[in-house]
């Protein structure tokens, strides 16, 4: 399964890109996507720390040698990952992906097929249903540093789902798509795109996982949530890579009239994750909010970067992030709320929370604002501190002993984020993860 | 400013005229450097002020690095660009030497000072006055009791000739030269400016002030200013800007070097009011040894483009630092303010609390930066910012910087934008007040806590300079 990985240029190799890209001859307009994002991608330089947007990121150690796309992984393989994707028993629907080959179709029930609900992978959907994703996929700008590693993505383009919740349609069990890593050394580029009609309802549970934990792999993922008008986003991102991996995420969200949207991204594994999550408010009334939880552990950088653009008025959006770090770990937060010159009665907030339970661990903080608009209610918050030692005393006062007493007001911190997924079964999958990551620790 | 020939009476009745900043006297200048920066300029700066060869090398090697570096524009506005270097005076002066009594200074001089108010102001409570017209003091005199405890206050030429043992080992120390392309700047082209020390114990009771101004077309103003409070003194520094207006863009690059050693306390108050032409582009730093504290309290009313973020660099166990700031940004100002904390010792606190206020189509930002590295515990800071947006196109932007290591180390930082509530306004006006007279009274309200901590003096010209730019704000 090894024999690809070790191709010299790998994601690097303009021959290896191009023969893929080949493969969709007969879809001309995807074929001209890849060739596009392969040109931006050999065009742009590597980030550099003294770059505003990489302020704080250890952009030195980026690298992107050495690592390939892989071919599919066995049957049996894949029937082993796909036992290990039942994570939520209610799902509307699942979608396997191994190493960036969808290894598992989603079956969705006769009423949502009825109702025109479209679950499927994009692989798929580019043979299918060229009119709907030319009008919807990598529509977005990225504004927030990653634009060489989202043309990367764009020309390695292939792997990934689309969801499309039409006009009226709700569906209240969520669509899960779960990403496997398995090959040491692989690259994969795993995109989502997610519309929703008018008055639609979608719940979305992402996963991402490798299925040893010290797996080394390149993932650039990339995410495209179109809200339309009243609908309502829901979406649960864990990613939770082996310990060896680089991961980018690069989350783009716009959101109509009176959209309901909400994200919670949990970060768990690789050795350094980048998130960029970007919403950009178009309607009025619309409400979002975006929530983040981190433990961050040993080495671990987690560099989470985010930006509310208010476009139109009277729409309201949170944030919030939580990150607990641990040994020598690090985290970067960098939020901006940007309000347009007309978009009056905007309600923003934004709040960083680190909790420092190590000497040599370090949170960084780069809130933002960025107002053109006077009449709005703007704040944002950043604290960094450590376990309110009274808090620590009332527990070890009952007899708890420190290690426990400490983990207790640690989950107890992240727990006002994982209230948000509204999932009781897949809060209960994050939690639990969490949990572990503190006893490795 | 642009409203200057509007309701004058309104202006008299408040007794604070915006046009005492708004006149000059005919320009006949002993000693010109002429137009643009070279080797050469610098070289003339250096002989015409009679300075060690030291200092002249000083001077070369900042002019190279300021050469060398780029303009920040990476980070910064783009409005930087429209600073002409080659189109600046970089020396000027009368070529006299600071003299002691009033009687000697230049009656053109003094009719300028007069103007402002300096010497009514020193009968009342200053203990000494450092006035610099252009690039020199011309009027220096300290109260005698302050020479007998001591107290050096001089200007920089006077100060590293007469006393380098003393201001040599800090000059250019807490601020390098290469610390950003203007210290750079100062440091090859510096002239007039305070050097200050307080010996070992010596409290100053009442403040010490100096007032600046620039009086030439194009012409830049790098003054230098280095306190030193040695262990246990205390001083309070008040400086105050008005500068005339001018067609074409004034350049003012100062660079502010703060010594508190062991357990002394250093106040420095600025109220910076430069006309809408001028850029101000400042650094100014502190140290602030153990159990010492260093307060800077920052007011930005005037300028095109002020950059300035003062910062506090905590070198000793349980030091403390503190930026207040206030920010008033009409059309046509962008005020880029902030502070920096860096914590570089055990038990040290910092504090910031800025408010901001952009009134038309200003632009107020305020730029943070604290710091605590992983060596160090028990570290505090707290963090407030405040930005009120008068207008519909008013704009304002917060890009703190935090990074945190270390054990039982906290931080707190936060930022709100509002504006001034329908509710407030209304209120006032069912009283009787007009509507500008009410939004006046609410900003004044919202700066209120800051102003006070302002010597009285300052507090009510501050709370007048307020009223003054909220003028026609609304209606």
């Amino acid at each position: 399964m090894n024999a690809v990985a070790s191709a010299p240029a790998g994601v690097l190799d303009v021959a290896q890109q191009s023969a893929e890209t080949t493969q969709f001859r007969a879809q001309d307009w995807f074929a001209v996507l890849r060739q596009q994002g392969w040109h931006t991608f050999q065009s742009l330089p590597m980030p550099t720390r003294d770059n505003e947007k990489w302020r704080f990121s250890d952009a030195r150690s980026l690298s992107l040698d050495g690592y390939a796309p892989t071919a599919a992984p066995t049957a049996a393989q894949a029937a082993d990952l796909i036992a290990r994707s039942r994570l939520i028993s209610d799902a509307a629907g699942l979608i396997v992906h191994v190493d960036g080959h969808c290894v598992l179709k989603p079956t969705l029930s006769a009423e949502l097929v009825a109702q025109g609900v479209v679950f499927e992978s994009l692989e798929d959907a580019v043979r299918t249903r060229p009119a709907l994703l030319q009008e919807h996929l990598l529509k977005h700008p990225v504004l927030l540093g990653s634009d060489k590693f989202a043309a990367l993505h764009r020309a390695w383009l292939r792997a990934g789902y689309v969801l499309h919740v039409p006009k009226g349609v709700e569906v209240k069990q969520p669509f899960v798509a779960v990403t496997w890593t398995l090959t040491d050394g692989v690259a994969i580029f795993p995109h989502a795109l997610i519309i929703a009609g008018e008055r639609a309802k979608a719940d979305l549970h992402d996963f991402h996982l490798s299925a040893k934990a010290d797996q080394r792999a390149l993932a650039i993922s990339a995410v495209d949530i179109h809200a339309g008008t009243g609908s309502q986003v829901r979406r649960l991102a864990v990613q939770a890579w082996g310990s060896a991996t680089q991961s980018f995420q690069i989350d783009n969200t716009c959101g109509g009239r009176d959209a309901l949207i909400s994200s919670v991204n949990a970060a768990v594994g690789s050795r350094r994750a980048r998130l960029e999550n970007c919403v950009r408010i178009d309607g009025e009334g619309a409400d979002v909010r975006l929530y983040g939880i981190s433990v961050a552990t040993g080495e671990q950088e987690f560099d989470q970067r985010t930006l509310q653009i208010h476009a139109a008025g009277h729409a309201k959006s949170d944030l919030l992030f939580k990150n607990a770090l641990l040994g020598k770990a690090r985290t970067i937060f960098s939020g901006l709320i940007k309000v347009a010159p007309d978009a009056q009665r905007t309600d923003a907030y934004q709040t960083n929370r680190n909790l420092l339970l190590s000497p040599d661990a370090e949170a960084d903080s780069l809130p933002g604002l960025e107002i053109e608009a006077n009449d709005v209610k703007c704040s944002h918050g950043a604290t960094t501190g450590q376990i309110d030692p009274a808090e620590l005393f009332y527990l070890r006062a009952r007899g708890i002993p420190l290690a426990v007493a400490q983990e207790l007001l640690a989950q107890g911190f992240l727990e006002e984020v994982l209230a948000k997924v509204g999932h009781e079964e897949a809060a209960a999958a994050v939690r639990e993860m969490l949990r572990l990551k503190f006893h490795q620790a | 400013m642009a409203e200057i020939d509007e309701s004058q009476a309104q202006r008299e009745a408040i007794e604070v005229d915006r046009s005492k900043g708004d006149f000059k006297y005919e320009e006949n200048y002993t000693f010109d450097a002429g137009v643009g920066l070279s080797a050469a300029t610098v070289d003339y700066i250096a002989k015409v002020k009679g300075e060690e060869e030291w200092i002249r090398e000083f001077r070369q090697k900042s002019l190279k690095i300021f050469q060398d570096m780029p303009m920040p524009t990476h980070w910064a506005t783009t409005d930087l660009e429209n600073i002409k270097f080659e189109d600046i005076r970089y020396y000027l002066s009368k070529g006299q030497k600071p003299v002691r009594t009033w009687e000697e200074v230049p009656d053109d001089v003094k009719k300028t000072f007069e103007r402002l108010g300096i010497p009514e102001s020193e009968r009342k409570f200053l203990a000494g006055v450092e006035a610099q017209f252009d690039s020199e003091a011309v009027y220096s005199r300290m109260k005698e009791e302050l020479e007998k405890l001591g107290v050096i206050f001089c200007g920089p030429t006077e100060g590293l000739r007469d006393h380098p043992e003393i201001f040599r080992k800090w000059f250019g120390k807490v601020i390098p030269i290469g610390d950003n392309k203007f210290s750079a700047l100062n440091s090859a082209v510096f002239s007039g400016g305070s050097f200050i020390y307080i010996p070992k114990g010596v409290k100053v009771a009442q403040p010490l002030q100096a007032y600046f101004r620039i009086n030439a077309e194009n012409f830049g103003q790098f003054e230098r200013t280095l306190i030193i409070a040695d262990e246990g003194a205390e001083v309070t520094y008040m400086e105050g800007c008005t500068a005339p207006k001018f067609e074409t863009a004034t350049l003012h690059s100062a660079v502010v070097e703060l010594v508190a050693l062991k357990g002394a306390k250093i106040q420095y108050i600025t109220v910076q009011n430069w006309s809408a032409n001028v850029f101000n582009l400042v650094t100014k730093r502190g140290v602030a040894e153990e159990d010492a504290e260093v307060r800077w309290i920052d007011c930005n009313i005037g300028s095109r483009l002020t950059m300035k973020y003062p910062g506090v660099v905590l070198r000793g166990k349980r030091a403390r630092g503190e930026v207040l700031s206030i920010a008033l940004a009409n059309d046509g100002q962008h005020q880029d303010t902030g502070a920096k904390m860096i914590h570089a010792a055990d038990d040290t606190t910092s504090n910031i609390i800025a408010k901001s206020i952009s009134v038309g189509e200003g632009r107020s930002t305020y730029r943070g930066l604290v710091h605590i590295p992983k060596t160090l515990s028990n570290c505090r800071n707290n963090t407030e910012c405040d930005a009120l947006l008068i207008n519909e196109h008013s704009r304002t932007d917060t890009y703190p910087a935090i990074s945190v290591r270390g054990r039982k180390n906290s931080v707190q930082h936060e930022a709100s934008v509002s504006k001034v509530s329908a509710e407030q306004i209304f209120y006032m006006m069912q009283r009787g007040l007009s509507e500008g007279e009410a939004m006046s009274l609410a900003v004044n309200g919202f700066v209120n806590d800051l102003v006070k901590e302002f010597p009285m003096e300052y507090s009510v010209e501050l709370k007048r300079l307020i009223e003054l730019q909220m003028e026609g704000s609304v209606g």
